[in-house]
């Protein structure tokens, strides 16, 4: 009886950390499964239209005859949101962050922080509506244009939308450099800003470069708020007052409307395979400024 | 230039409040609009009602219910799944290649758009396991997608038990999968728990993920099986902002009202939690 319940506990513990071993690799597995299930569908598309002219053609008509599947104006409509909502929530975020992690203290500090939480737990489509309704009018208004769905809403949205990303990332480098090194700044007779400015900062800029790549990687990947705000014309835009439509939008907008197995929705998928990419590489030079950090 | 560091600390500092402002208000402003443009809108019959009229009139109830659904079926296969891994990355994992590539895989994986995420559901599940659009399938593509939150809160969870709990256990000659449930695993439970609030709250507000895996336009039943598919907050919500014209502005801010108060008083109950647990902790 006794052999016999020792054993079952083992053949029982043998499964669970088979079980274990087998869930820790399962990230492997998924991240290699999305990838493979991108291409399976993606790259059809490429036996008709070549990658060249894929990723450099500039129309986009997918359902026109002959239909043109060039994702140019689709790339720098990403690029001109991303690259406003950066210059935006960059110098606003670390600031935020700097003063968050070391100039507030007490309950102010606590609040600062929960109101940064709050943002970053509403979901985007919630703030895409609230940005038709407020933001796309006054932009229209403000700057005296024939719509407010611009790639200037876009960015502005977007950019206020990556603060939770780059302020807690930030602050966290901010709080993990030592206190002596504050300290003994102080104590040499510096003020807090110059301590904080010529000390911590340098100190924990690996970190805020984390924070700031993390960030970008957040607004590239942002789909419905975009979609929602920047009029989704798959043109090459001449200013930043101007609709756009960012990759994530074409995606989320045009899949309902396609055929399975087309060359649509293969583009679709293609699109996919380059956002993908695109967001590896950007996680990929975040991982490497954090433990570049760590040595 | 400003030679006295004094002042210059004064204009710094004040700077640097204004940024932080600058974040912090329009986050006030945000939630003060829609209390103050959907409270109007919510009522008994607005929750408990089918939408009628082509969503210009009724309430949501089949879009909370789909929700809901969604958001369970999410943490059915989450939660084993995120849980495991984070006990495997913490107590089984060793400092390796292989751990290294796990742990650059979850960075990965939270990076990944929510959108390709909705295309790798599509792929996969609804179209390649023949799911279809499904609550089964947009349950586990929004699954797939909170699965690093839940893994990294899992991790840090257990992390914070101190290791002496582990060797103390180990001492007494108990095996090492009975000290993880026994004595490591009770302790991270507040943390565990925390992530798992958060994973639903994710899971909830999310549109992306189950534009192309789940979610109906416009089907006010309710499902009978996890093949059916069902109407969700989120998507309504863009629905009626984005597709339908005339829909009174008092159900799109009532609609938005709603699903933002479920998902922040979700996250209110893992700042809780967690709060309880700091309290409470006696290493």
């Amino acid at each position: 009886m006794l052999e016999r319940h020792w054993t079952w506990h083992r053949v029982k513990e043998f499964l669970i950390e088979k079980c274990i071993y087998l869930s820790g690799v399962t990230s492997i597995v998924i991240v290699a499964l999305i990838f493979i299930f991108l291409a399976k569908e993606g790259f059809a598309l490429f036996k008709t239209v070549g990658v060249g002219e894929f990723l450099l053609g500039i129309k986009w008509y997918p359902i026109s005859h002959p239909a043109q599947f060039g994702i140019l104006p689709l790339i720098i409509g990403s690029l001109v949101v991303t690259i406003g909502a950066t210059l935006i929530a960059v110098p606003i975020g670390v600031a935020s962050a700097v003063y968050i992690s070391e100039v507030a203290s007490g309950k102010i500090k606590e609040v600062l922080k929960s109101g940064i939480e709050v943002l970053a737990a509403i979901p985007s489509v919630v703030l895409g509506f609230i940005g038709m309704m407020t933001l796309v009018p006054w932009v229209k208004a403000v700057f005296n244009l024939p719509t407010g769905l611009t790639a200037f809403s876009g960015a502005l949205m977007l950019g206020f939308m990556a603060m939770p990303t780059i302020v807690s990332i930030a602050e966290d480098a901010l709080n993990a450099v030592p206190k002596r090194y504050k300290e003994a700044a102080l104590a040499l007779g510096a003020t807090r800003w110059q301590a904080i400015w010529r000390v911590v900062f340098p100190a924990a800029s690996s970190g805020i470069v984390a924070a700031v790549m993390l960030g970008i990687g957040r607004v590239i990947g942002e789909t419905m708020a975009v979609m929602m705000i920047t009029g989704n014309a798959a043109r090459i835009p001449t200013t930043i007052f101007e609709p756009v439509r960012t990759l994530t939008a074409t995606i989320a907008a045009e899949m309902g409307e396609t055929v399975r197995g087309s060359d649509h929705y293969s583009a679709l998928f293609a699109i996919g395979i380059v956002l993908f990419i695109i967001t590896f590489m950007i996680n990929l030079i975040a991982d490497i400024a954090v433990h570049h950090k760590a040595k | 230039m400003i030679k006295n560091p004094y002042l210059k600390e004064k204009i710094a500092f004040t700077l640097l409040f204004g940024a932080t402002v600058l974040v912090v208000l329009p986050v006030i402003f945000v939630l003060f609009y829609i209390v103050k443009q959907g409270w109007p809108a919510i009522n008994w019959e607005f929750l408990t009602q089918m939408p009628q009229k082509g969503m210009r009139a009724g309430g949501i109830f089949p879009a909370i219910i789909g929700t809901l659904y969604l958001v369970l079926g999410t943490l059915l296969f989450a939660l084993p799944l995120g849980v495991l891994s984070g006990v495997y990355l913490t107590e089984y994992a060793r400092d390796n290649g292989l751990t290294r590539l796990v742990k650059l895989a979850i960075i990965n994986l939270a990076g990944v758009p929510s959108v390709v995420y909705g295309l790798f559901g599509l792929g996969i599940f609804v179209v390649f396991l023949k799911f279809g659009a499904s609550i089964l399938a947009g349950s586990l593509t929004l699954a797939i997608m909170v699965l690093p939150i839940i893994i990294t809160t899992t991790r840090e969870a257990l992390d914070s038990v101190p290791q002496s709990f582990r060797q103390v256990s180990l001492s007494l000659g108990v095996s090492k999968w009975q000290t993880i449930r026994h004595v490591v695993l009770p302790h991270a439970m507040p943390g565990i728990l925390t992530g798992m609030i958060l994973a639903v709250s994710r899971a909830a507000g999310e549109t992306a993920p189950i534009l192309f895996t789940v979610a109906a336009f416009y089907l006010p039943r309710l499902p009978k099986s996890v093949f059916d598919q069902v109407m969700a907050l989120p998507y309504h919500l863009y629905v009626i902002s984005t597709q339908v014209p005339h829909v009174k502005l008092e159900i799109r801010y009532g609609t938005a009202l709603v699903l933002l108060i479920i998902v922040l008083s979700l996250n209110l109950v893992a700042i809780i939690v967690r709060a309880q647990f700091r309290k409470k902790k006696k290493w």
